[in-house]
């Protein structure tokens, strides 16, 4: 499955939608310049919805996390939603699910901004 | 020939350098596991741990010099999943490598390879090769649990 990220808007949040493999030399820098183009366009909201991610590597994770203290170091918030559960495993056993705010669905995902 | 009459390995493949062939040693897991029987959700996390070991010596050992080779074989006996991958750079010192869990390590960027190796895998270990460059030995036991994941919850 190739790597695609997409993104919607709702409102003033910015849905980020990530498709297939966050792995080192592939999805991961096209995640990194998504939500960077995001950031840096202005947006405050982020929501970043994985339920198509297949896998992600540790340099998959290192973006998430970089893309994470990006936005927040620029007064954005970014929250997850849709995990699947061996991506959900992935975050866990590293104990970074903690650091991330995680919603099981958008709908109280979008609520929570 | 038959899967069936295919022997378990160890299958032995050199790879240049780059991230591409990532998805060549996937599939070669892919069809090992077949082969062996091995269930999807064991092969989805040996899986994990291949391509970590993968990009590590694609990237740290051989600097992504594509005229470097990786070495990639996957064996083990009836009981186990032996996967080695060797590089030809340098080698490094494990004791050297940061623990990814450490509150002051949270939110770095990288180093939390080695770590998904170990937690995926049943046993890993480092060594110098023969002739330079790193060694890394990962198994994983097809015993009675072999059918399970990561267990975090």
């Amino acid at each position: 499955m190739k790597t695609t990220v997409t993104s919607r808007d709702v409102g003033d949040i910015k849905i980020v939608e990530l498709h297939g493999k966050i792995t080192i030399g592939a999805g991961d820098l096209q995640m990194r310049e998504a939500i960077h183009a995001a950031v840096n366009g202005g947006a405050t909201k982020l929501l970043v919805d994985m339920k198509d991610v297949t896998t992600i590597d540790s340099s998959g994770v290192g973006e998430l996390v970089g893309c994470y203290t990006t936005a927040t170091n620029k007064g954005a918030k970014l929250k997850l939603v849709n995990l699947p559960p061996k991506i959900s495993d992935v975050l866990t056993v590293t104990q970074l699910i903690t650091v991330f705010d995680v919603f099981t669905n958008e709908k109280d995902a979008l609520a929570s901004f | 020939m038959t899967e069936s009459s295919v022997s378990p390995g160890p299958i032995v493949l050199w790879l240049s350098s780059r991230f591409e062939n990532l998805e060549l040693g996937q599939a070669v897991l892919e069809y090992v596991c077949r082969v062996r029987g091995i269930e999807n959700d064991a092969e989805h996390w040996i899986g994990v741990a291949l391509r970590e070991a993968l990009a590590n010596a694609i990237k740290h050992g051989n600097r992504q010099d594509p005229a470097r080779r990786v070495m990639l074989s996957l064996g083990g006996s009836a009981d186990d999943l032996e996967i080695i991958v060797g590089d030809e750079g340098e080698g490094f010192e494990t004791a050297a490598v940061a623990d990814p869990l450490a509150p002051e390590n949270q939110m770095k960027t990288s180093g939390r390879g080695i770590f998904y190796m170990k937690t995926f895998m049943d046993d890993v270990t480092f060594s110098r090769g023969a002739r330079g460059g790193t060694v890394l030995t990962m198994r994983k036991h097809l015993g009675g649990d072999q059918k399970k994941g990561v267990q975090t919850r």
